[in-house]
C-alpha cells in the first residue's frame, strides 16, 4: 500500500518537546499515525501528551518501542547531529523537516548514511504521507488527501498541498505524497521516488512537481525516459523567476541554462510526460490522464 | 549572502594565499594618497556586490595620483551597471586601489558545490580572466574538475592532476598546490557556497597571485559564523530584500505591479506562474514563512505595498500551520497602517479559511475572492 511507510510504521519524533515537534507530533496521532516515541535529550523519562514516552537517545528509544521511521524537527544548528543519531540507530526511513541546515552539513551527513541501511528523506522538506494507511509522516493538512492510485512527489511543501487539494477536489485520491526538500543537496530525489512508485502496485500514475534550479528533473526526465512505466503528469514552477536570485528554497535558483523551467519542461516533455500547463492546471490534467487509464 | 572583493582578498591573505598590495579607499583624496603609496601607478577597482566591472567602467588603471583622484571620484557616489546588476546598478562606496600586476598567464580557480555529486568540487581553468560560464559554454574542455570528498578533502593527487592540467611545473605547480589547500580550508571553515579566485595569475617571477577574488557565504550556515555576518553590507542589496531578510521573509522584488503574500516557496512560484499567465506581471516573490504572526504578516504586506509600483495585492494562503485569519489580520492591520485602498485578491484555504474571509469581508476593504488559481487568474484580469 503506497511507498515508504505502512500499518506498521512506528514513529519516532525527534525534538518531540519543540513547538513544532510537538504541533505536528499531535497533529500526525490525530491523523492515525502510530506515534511510538520521542526523543530529547535530557527529557527523557517524561510523556508527550499522557501517552508518548520520551526518551534520551534514539538508541534507546528503538530498544524500547521498536520505532522504525524518524521524523526531525530538530534546529538547524543540532539538525546534522541528529539525522546521524537516528542512522548509527539504522532507523530505516529518517525524515528531516528542519528548514534551514547549513548544506556542508547536508554533504557529510549524505556521505556518512551512504553505507547504512538507511533512507533520509530531506531536509526541509513536508514529509511524506500514505492516506490508505492512515499513516502523515510531516507537516502537511491531513485533511486534504484522499486514498487513491495517483503518486505525488514534490520538491515544495504549499505547492504540494495545492497539488493534491485539487486532485481530491475531483474525486482523485493518492497512494503516497511525498516532499523530497527544497535544498540544493538532499538525502532522496526524484529518481528514487519514481522507482518506487514504478514498483508499487497501488500506484496507477504519478502527479511530479519540480521547481527550478539544479538538474534533478532532467535526471528524472531521463530515468522516466529509459525505464518508468506508468503515466506520469509534470508541473515546473519557477517560469516567472529572476535567474541568479533564491527564490524561497535555497535549492530554487538559476544559475544556468538547465535550471531555467523551460529546459526542465523540455526534457520531461521530451520523455514523454503530459506537461501541466501551469499551475491550476494540476487537477484538471491528472484527471484526463487518470480517467483514460480507468 | 556575497562580500567585497576587498573582504574576500582579506579572508584569503589570512589562509596565506597571496594577494597584491591594496588600500581601501572612499574618496577621491585617499584614492590619490593611496595611488602614491603604492608607487605613483595603480588600479581602481569599484567595489560592487557584481562582475563584470571592467566593462562598466569600474576598473580603471591610474598612472599617477593626479589621475586617481578624478577617476575615484568618478566611481565613489555613482551606480555602477555591469550585466549582473539590474539597470538601476549598484552603488560604490568603496574604491579598492591596488598594485599594477606583472601577468605572464592568467589562471582560474574555485570551489562550489555540485549538487549532482552532492558535495564540493574545485574547478580549474587556463582560461583565467574571462566569465567562467562563457568558458563552460564555449570551450568545457578547458575547464578542469576534481570532486571533493568531504571525507578525505582535497588529496594530493587531485592537486597533482589539477596542476599538471594547468600547465605548471617546479615552484609554480608548489605554490598552486599551497593555494588550492588553501582555498579548500576556507571552502570548507567558513562554509562557502562559493569561493572563486579569477584571475589566478602567474608573475613574470613565477609566482602566483589572487587578482580578484568572490567569496560567497552559505545563508543557512551564518548562524555559527557571527564574524563573517558583520562582512554584510546592506548598501549591495534591494532596500525592501535587506528589510525582508532580517524579519526572514523570503522576498525578491520582480518588475510588476501584482503585490504577492502567499505561504510557502513552491506556492509562491507557482503564484508567480499563475500571475504572469493571466497577463498581469507579479511585483515580487514572497514566502511569509509557516509560522508567521499576525505581526509578521503586517511587516510582509508593508514591505509588499512599499514598492510604489504595486498596484494591486493579490492573497494566496494555504492554511496549515499559518491560520488564515492570523493571515487576513495581518493583511488589514497593515493595509489600515498605511491607510491605504488598493484593490486586493484573496484566495485562502486550509485551517480557519472560513475566519479569513470574514475578517476581509468585514474589513471594508475592495476585496475580490478567488476560491481557486483559476479564479486568481479571472480576479487579475478584473483588477487591472
Amino acid at each position: 500500500m503506497g511507498i515508504l511507510v505502512d500499518e506498521n510504521s512506528r514513529i519516532l519524533v525527534q525534538g518531540i518537546t519543540g513547538r513544532e515537534g510537538g504541533f505536528h507530533a499531535s497533529a500526525c496521532k490525530a491523523y492515525g499515525t502510530n506515534v511510538v516515541a520521542g526523543v530529547t535529550p535530557g527529557k527523557g523519562g517524561q510523556f508527550f501528551e499522557d501517552t508518548v514516552p520520551i526518551f534520551n537517545t534514539v538508541e534507546e528509544a528503538v530498544r524500547e518501542t521498536q520505532a522504525n521511521v524518524a521524523l526531525g524537527f530538530v534546529p538547524p544548528p543540532f539538525a546534522a547531529d541528529a539525522i546521524a543519531e537516528a542512522a548509527d540507530a539504522e532507523i530505516p526511513l529518517i525524515i528531516c523537516i528542519t528548514e534551514g541546515v547549513p548544506v556542508l552539513d547536508t554533504v557529510r551527513i549524505s556521505r556518512y548514511i551512504e553505507n547504512k541501511p538507511v533512507r533520509l528523506i530531506g531536509p526541509n522538506c513536508p514529509g511524506l504521507i500514505t492516506p490508505g494507511a492512515n499513516c502523515k509522516i510531516g507537516i502537511m493538512p491531513g485533511s486534504i488527501h484522499k486514498t487513491g492510485r495517483v503518486g505525488v512527489v514534490s520538491r515544495s511543501g504549499t505547492l504540494t498541498y495545492e497539488a493534491v487539494g485539487q486532485l481530491t477536489n475531483l474525486g482523485i485520491g493518492q497512494s503516497s505524497c511525498v516532499g523530497i526538500g527544497g535544498d540544493q543537496v538532499i538525502g532522496t530525489n526524484f529518481v528514487d521516488v519514481l522507482k518506487m512508485f514504478n514498483d508499487d502496485p497501488e500506484t496507477d500514475m504519478v502527479v511530479f512537481i519540480g521547481e527550478i534550479g539544479g538538474t534533478m528533473e532532467q535526471q528524472a526526465a531521463e530515468y522516466i525516459k529509459k525505464s518508468f512505466g506508468k503515466p506520469l503528469c509534470a508541473l515546473i514552477v519557477g517560469s516567472a523567476a529572476p535567474a541568479g536570485k533564491r527564490m524561497g528554497h535555497a535549492g530554487a535558483i538559476i544559475t544556468g541554462e538547465s535550471a531555467r523551467a523551460e529546459s526542465k519542461v523540455a526534457a520531461l516533455r521530451d520523455a514523454g510526460a503530459v506537461i501541466i500547463p501551469t499551475p491550476a492546471d494540476i487537477g484538471p490534467t491528472a484527471k484526463t490522464v487518470f480517467d483514460a487509464l480507468h | 549572502m556575497k562580500i567585497h572583493e576587498y573582504q574576500a582578498k582579506e579572508v584569503l591573505a589570512r589562509y596565506g594565499i597571496n594577494v597584491p598590495s591594496s588600500r581601501l579607499a572612499s574618496s577621491a583624496e585617499e584614492a590619490g594618497q593611496a595611488t602614491q603609496d603604492l608607487g605613483g601607478k595603480a588600479v581602481l577597482k569599484a567595489q560592487v556586490h557584481a562582475g563584470g566591472r571592467g566593462q562598466g567602467g569600474g576598473i580603471k588603471v591610474v598612472n599617477s595620483p593626479d589621475e586617481a583622484r578624478p577617476a575615484a571620484a568618478a566611481m565613489l557616489g555613482s551606480n555602477l551597471v555591469t550585466h549582473q546588476t539590474g539597470p538601476e546598478g549598484a552603488p560604490v562606496n568603496h574604491v579598492l586601489v591596488e598594485e599594477l600586476a606583472d601577468i605572464d598567464r592568467e589562471l582560474y580557480l574555485a570551489i562550489t558545490i555540485d549538487r549532482d555529486f552532492r558535495g564540493p568540487i574545485m574547478l580549474a581553468s587556463s582560461a583565467g580572466g574571462m566569465d567562467i560560464e562563457e568558458v563552460a559554454a564555449t570551450r568545457p574542455q578547458d575547464i578542469y574538475m576534481e570532486p571533493l570528498s568531504p571525507i578525505l578533502g582535497l588529496m594530493p593527487f587531485q592537486t597533482r592532476r589539477l596542476t599538471a592540467k594547468l600547465g605548471l611545473t617546479g615552484p609554480s605547480a608548489q605554490s598552486a598546490t599551497r593555494i588550492m589547500n588553501a582555498l579548500y580550508k576556507v571552502f570548507t571553515e567558513l562554509d562557502c557556497s562559493l569561493v572563486e579566485i579569477n584571475p589566478l595569475i602567474v608573475t613574470g617571477q613565477g609566482e602566483l597571485v589572487a587578482l580578484d577574488a568572490k567569496l560567497n557565504l552559505d545563508d543557512d550556515s551564518l548562524f555559527r559564523h557571527t564574524d563573517l555576518q558583520e562582512l554584510r553590507d546592506p548598501a549591495q542589496e534591494d532596500e525592501l530584500e535587506y528589510r525582508a531578510g532580517s524579519l526572514d521573509i523570503a522576498y525578491v522584488k520582480l518588475d510588476g505591479d501584482v503585490g504577492c503574500l502567499v505561504n510557502g516557496a513552491g506556492l509562491a512560484m507557482a503564484t508567480l506562474d499563475v500571475t504572469t499567465a493571466a497577463g498581469a506581471m507579479p511585483a515580487n516573490f514572497l514566502d511569509v514563512g509557516g509560522g508567521a504572526t499576525i505581526e509578521k504578516v503586517a511587516s510582509a504586506v508593508s514591505i509588499i505595498l512599499s514598492d510604489r509600483k504595486v498596484t494591486r495585492v493579490l492573497v494566496n494562503i494555504f492554511g496549515g500551520i499559518l491560520r488564515c485569519d492570523v493571515a487576513a489580520s495581518g493583511v488589514v492591520k497593515a493595509y489600515r497602517e498605511h491607510g491605504i485602498n488598493l484593490p486586493l485578491v484573496v484566495r485562502l484555504l486550509g485551517t480557519n479559511a472560513e475566519e479569513g474571509r470574514t475578517i476581509f469581508a468585514e474589513s471594508g476593504l475592495p476585496v475580490t475572492f478567488a476560491d481557486n488559481l483559476n479564479d486568481i487568474a479571472a480576479a487579475l484580469g478584473q483588477t487591472s
